[in-house]
This record gives C-alpha cells, structure tokens and sequence, in this order.
C-alpha cells in the first residue's frame, strides 16, 4: 500500500508538472483549481475507477464527471496520461480546432461523457447518471469533483436531496474545499460553511479529508464505495494553486496562466516538492 | 377532441413498454403533464424530482448519458423557463438523448394567468442549437411526435397544451420530424400554422372558399427545423402568408417563416399571435378570442392580405 501511494503521489507531481505547461502553454485557463483538484483526480484515474482507455465508452467503466468544469486541465493531463489521446493534444489546449476545449465536451475529448462548464450542474447528471447504472443493476459507480464556492448553486442541493431520496450509494461527489473563488474567499463572498454538516442534514454519509493526502483520499474513495443506502460527500480540505508556492492560495491565480518569467520557478518548485 | 397531454400520456405508456430503455421524470405535476400514466405501469422507470426543475433537467442528461432515454416533462413555463440554461449546457450542447416535453403551453393555460402562460418558449427553444421543436396540431399528431421523438437521437423539445383540442389529423397519421403537411389546398394565400391554430386555419379556409378566397393550409408540426421547401413553395405558388400561433409572434413559427422568406423569397406576410405582451387570467375560450387566436382573425388577416396582393 505505502508503494502504492508513493507512485500515486509521484504521478500526481507529474501531472502538475503537465498542468503547469499546459496552461503556459495555452496562455488561458485556470491554474488554482485545477492544482488543488489533481490529487483526487489522480487517485480516480489511476487508483480507484474501473475504465479503459483503449475503449473510452467500455460498458464497464464508472463515470467521472468534472463539475467544477475550468478545472478542466487537471482532467486533460490525466486522461492523456492513460493514453485517451496524445500527450501533444494538451498544447492545443483552448485552440481553435481543438478537441480540447476551455471545458469539458463531450463532443469532442475521448473518456468525457458529459459538459460541464456552468457550475452547479455536475452532480444532477452525475446522480442521473447513478439512477440509470442501477436500473441496469450494474455495479459501475459514479464519482464527481465539485469546487466548494460551486457549492453556493442552487441547484447542488436540488441535485444532493435527490440523489439522497432515491439513495444513490454508487454515487461519490468530492469536493475541493480550497476555500477560495473568483471574489475572494468563499466565506467572505457567500458563506457556504459548514459543508459536511449541510451534506450530512441532505442525508449523505460524509467523510472528511485533507484532499492533499494520498492515503487519505484512498481511505475515503474505499469507505464510500463500502458504504451503502446513501451516497458519499468526501469533503476535501484544499489549497488552491497547491504545489506552486507563487500561486498557492491566491485567488487572483485562478483564471491566470503561468507566465514566461513564472514557469521556471513553478517547474523547479514542483521539481523539488517531492 | 383530445387534449394533446393526454395523448402524450397514452404515447408514452404505450412506448414505455415497447422499449425499456424509455425513463420519465417530473417535477411534481405528473397528473396534469400525464408522466402519471407511465409512472403507474413503469414505477422503477419513473423518477419524481420533486420540484426542482433545474436538476431535473440534468439529471435527465445523465440518464441520457448512460444510454437511457429520458422524456421530460413539467408546464412549459417552468422547463424553457427554469430549464433554459440547464437544457442549453446539459442537454443540447452535448446532444443529449433527452426529450422536453412541456405541457400547458400558451394562453390556454387560463386562469392560472400571465405567471403561468408561456407564450415565448418556443422562440427560447429555437435558438439553441441542435434543438428540435415540435408543436403538435392534435391527439393524433402528438401520439406520432412521441413516437418520432423517442425514435430520434438528440434533444426534442414538444410543446403541448392543457385542453382539449379538435382534431385535425385522422387516426395513424404518420408524423415526420421536419416535415410539413398541406392540410388544405389553395392558391390565393396560405395559412401556415401551428399547435392548436391549425384547425382554426381549417376553418378560416372553409369559410374564406365561399367567399371566393382559395386559402392553403400548411401545418407545421416541427418549428424547427422548418420545412423550407413547402414554406417556400408556399411563399412561389400563393404569393402571400398569413402565419399563426397561440405564441409571441416574436420568435416562434411566424418568426421562423419571416426570417427564411425574408432572405430567400420576400413574400407579403401577416403574423398571427401574441404580439409582444404577457397572457392574463380567463376561461381558454376567452383568451383565444382576446388575443385573437382564432378563425376570425384569420378570415380578416386572409382578405386583407389577399386585397395588398392586387
Ligand atoms: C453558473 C456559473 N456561474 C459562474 C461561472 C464563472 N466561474 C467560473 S469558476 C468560478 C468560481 C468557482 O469557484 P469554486 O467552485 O470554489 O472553484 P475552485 O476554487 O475550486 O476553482 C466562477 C464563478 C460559471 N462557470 N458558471
């Protein structure tokens, strides 16, 4: 296990390492978000969902839906690193043309199954997505990352009460409780505190973690596919802009790129952060 | 005289057992949108989401997701309305496999009032991409949009209505998505219409023959995408169009018509509908006669039009 969680903590320095090109790169897209998501992507893609990236709509597979969409980097660089599709598409990242757009399609990117992009949609699709699994009577589970001032969106709890009534236990919602969005911080623009409680009232079994520690995310991931008759919230606690020390905790990063004079020291950082 | 939720009721059940990948899914009005009739034969099959319009919508796109085939339904206010950027994001952008299908309608609605009558959701519908609109004439044209709908991959927006309607299509008429039909022939001008106008039009046409107007009745059942080449042989063969809608004539069937002649055929036009303002309380029979969604407004807009003509 602690090999494993090695590796996994390796491949997600690396994948930061590709979101950091990337978005200097692209020169457009969102650097905090996607940094403090990674982690729990990376533990998704390459711990815990059954998939295959050879047959990206494989029967089998569970599904992942990005809620907090302009994390879509943090999705793009995980998806080329199953192999989905070439490395190299990632710098055409938001370019005319592209099969990666500004966010998630479904369109276009193998391996994504649904749009996101507009906040507070995510989890609905995600828990249609779990009543039609089980009508199926499959197994396959349905996991979706949700930003903490996405959480401020109505439609979130229509979705949270909904998938608690109809006790969708092959549902996994994480959110990435950076604490920060576009405004400024989440307490200070629309408090959304406490979110475990809030999940928790709505009927959810909640689990709570630092979404920076990789056991900690594949503790949670196994208790909530264990868990049954209820559908998981993993509160993750979360630094925006994590692993970068120019951009950690800063919300004027969140729709800023890596520029020329960062990305040296944004690569040594992560270089050294292992 | 059927009204078309109800045929929609009887389509949907009847569908349900034919192919289970067919769900429903309501926002706590499955009586009078008629998802009850399914949801009473199909219990496992139908999900009530309370009234929560928006995570219907995307709860619908994640059923779709997964290969399902979700039918939709609420009033029509509340799904174009409190759906419209859910539908557009979830459901068109990605062309979903779901169906919208909105009841009530228009101003038929009635005594509920302006709150409740939708008379710009199908103009709403129209602009975003990849939809298909469909507003049935009758019972019969309803029970084949269903069937065309379920039938047909992507987003399908139905918009029905609350009452009873008469009947303009005989029993098994074929529907066809984007395709038109001449209910009635005629050369001096032509009705294009839709929803429940079109047996109002037939009427008008009945009427306006004896006075020696020759009015063609052009039904369109699917708004969008339009059925260009009748509408355009329309626009050539009778030189004038009286279109008609229980509708804002902003943006709907009359909108649809007048954008495509204006470009490629400009034709003497009247449009018949709601002319930019909200609906009011009343009895259905009132607020047809009100708005002047009726057989004689149409007999008026027809001998005007034809006079122009000369
Ligand atoms: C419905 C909607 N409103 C506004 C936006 C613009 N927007 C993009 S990201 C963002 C802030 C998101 O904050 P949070 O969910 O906390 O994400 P994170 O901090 O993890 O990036 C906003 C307001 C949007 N994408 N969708």
């Amino acid at each position: 296990m602690k090999e494993k969680i090695a590796d996994l903590e390796e491949k997600a320095r690396r994948l930061r390492v590709a979101i950091v090109k990337t978005l200097h790169k692209s020169q457009s897209g969102h650097t905090g978000g996607s940094l403090s998501a990674i982690d729990m992507v990376c533990a998704l893609y390459f711990h815990k969902m059954r998939h295959n990236p050879a047959d990206p709509a494989w029967e089998g597979r569970d599904r992942f839906v990005l809620s907090k969409g302009h994390a879509a980097p943090a999705l793009y660089v995980a998806l080329a690193e199953c192999g989905y599709f070439p490395a190299e598409d990632l710098m055409m990242l938001r370019r005319l043309g592209s099969h990666l757009q500004g966010h998630p399609d479904s369109k276009g990117t193998p391996g994504v199954d649904v749009c996101t992009g507009s906040l507070g949609q995510g989890l609905s699709m995600a828990n249609g997505m779990a009543l039609g699994l089980k009508l199926d009577g499959k197994e396959n589970r349905v996991y979706a990352v949700l930003g903490d001032g996405e959480l401020q969106e109505g439609q979130v709890w229509e979705a949270a009460m909904a998938a608690a009534h109809y006790k969708s236990d092959n549902l996994c919602a994480l959110i990435d409780s950076n604490g920060l969005q576009i405004d400024g911080d989440v307490s200070k623009v629309m408090n959304v505190s406490s979110i475990s409680d809030k999940f928790r009232a709505f009927g959810w079994n909640v689990i709570d973690i630092d979404g920076h520690d990789m056991g900690q995310i594949i503790a949670a991931l196994d208790q909530a596919e264990a868990h049954k008759g209820a559908p998981t919230a993993i509160v993750a606690k979360t630094v925006k802009g994590k692993g970068v020390h120019l951009f950690e905790n800063k919300a004027s990063y969140h729709g800023v790129t890596p520029n020329d004079d960062e990305l040296p020291e944004a690569l040594r950082c992560l270089g050294c952060c292992d | 005289m059927i009204a078309t939720r109800d045929a929609y009721g009887e389509a949907l059940a009847e569908l349900g057992g034919e192919n289970d990948k067919i769900v429903a899914l309501d926002a706590d009005l499955s009586g009078s949108t008629k998802t009850a009739v399914f949801a009473k034969k199909f219990p496992n099959r139908f999900f009530n989401m309370g009234i929560a319009e928006a995570n219907m919508v995307g709860t619908a796109a994640g059923l779709a997701a997964v290969g399902k085939i979700p039918f939709l339904s609420t009033f029509a206010i509340f799904a174009a309305g409190r759906g419209w950027e859910q539908i557009r994001q979830s459901v068109a952008y990605p062309k979903a496999n779901v169906k919208i299908v909105a009841t009530h309608g228009g101003v038929t609605v009635g005594e509920d009032g302006g709150s409740h009558q939708s008379v710009e959701d199908v103009a709403i519908m129209r602009a975003i991409p990849n939809m298909t609109v469909i507003v049935p004439a009758d019972g019969e044209e309803t029970k084949g949009a269903i069937r065309a709908a379920a039938a047909y991959k992507g987003p399908v927006y139905v918009r029905l209505g609350r009452n009873k309607v008469p009947s303009v299509f005989p029993a098994g008429h074929k529907f066809e998505i984007g395709k038109g039909v001449v209910v009635v022939p005629g050369t001096d001008l032509t009705f294009i219409t839709t929803g429940l106008m079109t047996a109002a039009a037939v009427t008008a046409a009945e009427k306006l023959k004896a006075e020696g107007i020759s009015a063609r009745v052009l039904h369109i059942g699917t708004v969008k995408p339009l059925d260009k080449e009748l509408v355009l042989q329309a626009a050539q063969e009778t030189g004038a169009i009286v279109t008609a809608e229980e509708h804002s004539v902003v943006g709907g069937l009359g909108g649809a018509v007048a954008e495509f002649l204006g470009e490629t055929c400009p034709t003497l036009m009247k449009r018949v509908g709601i002319h930019d303002r909200f609906g009011t309380s009343g009895k259905s029979d009132e607020l047809l006669k009100y708005f002047g969604l009726n057989a004689e407004t149409l007999i008026e807009e027809a001998r005007e039009i034809v006079s122009r003509k000369k």
